[in-house]
């Protein structure tokens, strides 16, 4: 009975990508500490539906920190204050009865709003469908040994492909660059030997398209290593950096 | 070559080339910047003509100087223009803010000094023309401002120097400005050298930590000299 909580909310709805949004207040008055953070939302979402409004629709699925689905700024802060923790995985205990939290989307003009706090995150699918990955002809899946793979450089790969593409970098960065999430990837794969027939044209092309896409430029604020649910080092935008300048005087066409 | 020519600016208007560029210009002008700081302490020196006789050398490299002040002019020029594109950048991508908004900490590097960039730098660039004006072409040789060291006549810059820092709009105006550069530097440094893809996390704590020792130093090196003008009368 002592987990028992108040909390206040404060949380941007809008009704549309166009529509104007504005803050609502709710108070949930039967919250517990055990809860998670998403959870906190359903129980706000249920009171909704029972007083006849409609309820905040926020984007989530596997609620166990794997998917990247969730993403809110929860008190100014991508994904909350608890370091390394996606929202679906921030508990209440965190929080004291009668507390007030704000919540907001994701805001970047790449992220434009569908609704309350879902946010359109395909940018980011576009910048990996722009070289993130790795061409593998079709036929008979090769033996996983047929490459050998450096432990050093499997676990450097691994490090950077834990990545599950929330945006919260995005959302935390001053400036909205994408830099972290597009490092990642090309950090991931410049890592592994399968990555490199294409590691030029992938660099070139992803930075390319990651300014097309409206985000902004980076000022090694490094704030998006703060918030990532994955801990990702801002050394991805450094490896970033190193392979474009490569990539781009080495000549090769790209 | 033109397609060369093309594809070097493709590269240089890329978010990474900014960045690049942003960096090495602003290394560079560090390292000028460390190089006036010590040339100004020159006149700490117990041989009294020593400053006169370090600006001296300068301007007699004729051509060469030429060549070294284009070349800075160039920097600051790139420099400030990418600052200020990265900044306008920045505005565009978001352009509903946040109500509410704050860093989440260590190992975030965003501090005071990173988020006001534009400002200090703008600041930094308005003082530099009235440095330039007040000192370069400022009153010389044809205004008095002479000195006789070894049996040549010089430019007597220390003088220009020793009155300007009379005043206290400059005594004071200086040194408040030196503190700004150094808040510059202190995200500047590391952020340059993270730019040019050298950091890795376990060397970035501790440069970070160094830029701003070295930012720090460089503003002191720069002030002792109006302030000790001031309070000393110019006697030296
Ligand atoms: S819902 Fe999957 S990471 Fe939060």
């Amino acid at each position: 009975m002592a987990d028992r909580m108040t909390i206040h909310l404060k949380i941007w709805r809008q009704e549309g990508p166009d529509a104007p949004g504005r803050f609502e207040r709710y108070t949930v008055e039967d919250a517990n500490s055990h809860m998670s953070f998403l959870e906190l939302l359903d129980v706000l979402n249920e009171q909704l539906i029972r007083e006849g409004t409609d309820p905040v629709e926020f984007d989530h699925d596997c609620r166990e920190g794997i998917c990247g689905s969730c993403g809110v700024v929860i008190d100014g802060i991508a994904h909350g204050p608890q370091r390394r923790t996606s929202a679906c995985q921030l508990h209440m205990r965190h929080y004291a009865d009668g507390d007030t939290i704000v919540v907001e989307p994701w805001r970047a003009k790449a992220f434009p709003i569908v609704r309350d706090l879902v946010v359109d995150r395909a940018a980011m699918d576009r910048i990996v469908e722009a070289g993130g990955y790795v061409s593998v002809d079709t036929g008979g899946a090769p033996d996983a040994n047929a490459i050998p793979v450096p432990k050093v450089s499997s676990d450097e790969a691994f490090d950077y492909a834990a990545c599950i593409g929330c945006g919260a970098c995005i959302a935390a960065c001053p400036n909205s660059s994408a830099s972290l999430f597009t490092g990642a990837k090309i950090a991931h794969l410049a890592a592994l030997p399968q990555g490199h027939p294409e590691r030029a044209r992938r660099v070139v092309r992803m930075v390319e398209k990651m300014e097309a896409e409206g985000f902004g430029d980076c000022s090694n604020h490094a704030e998006c290593e703060a918030v990532c649910p994955k801990g990702i080092s801002i050394s991805a935008i450094a490896t970033m950096r190193r392979e474009y300048m490569k990539a781009a005087f080495a000549g090769q066409d790209v | 070559m033109g397609d060369y020519g093309r594809k070097v600016k493709v590269i240089f208007s890329s978010p990474i080339g900014r960045k690049v560029l942003t960096g090495i210009t602003g290394l560079g002008l560090t390292v000028f910047v460390i190089g006036h700081m010590l040339g100004n302490l020159t006149y700490f020196s117990s041989d009294p003509n020593a400053y006169n006789s370090y600006s001296h050398t300068l301007i007699s490299l004729g051509p060469l100087l030429y060549i070294v002040e284009l070349g800075l002019l160039a920097f600051v020029i790139v420099h400030i223009v990418l600052g200020v594109k990265i900044y306008l950048g920045k505005k565009a991508a978001r352009p509903v803010d946040y109500a509410e908004y704050k860093s989440a900490g260590e190992p975030s590097r965003q501090s005071s000094s990173s988020r006001t960039m534009i400002v200090t730098g703008l600041i930094l660039m308005v003082f530099l023309v009235f440095h330039i004006l007040s000192f370069k072409y400022g009153p010389g040789m044809a205004e008095g401002y002479v000195v006789m060291v070894d049996g040549e006549e010089i430019r007597d810059l220390k003088r220009l120097m020793e009155e300007k820092f009379q005043h206290p709009l400059y005594a004071f105006g200086y040194p408040a400005v030196m503190l700004l550069l150094a808040f510059h530097l202190r995200h500047g440094i590391w952020s340059a050298l993270q730019s040019l893809g050298a950091m890795t996390p376990r060397l970035t704590p501790l440069i970070y930590t160094l830029g701003g020792v070295l930012a720090a130093l460089i503003a002191l090196g720069f002030l002792v000299l109006p302030l000790w003008i001031f309070f000393s009368g110019g006697a030296s």
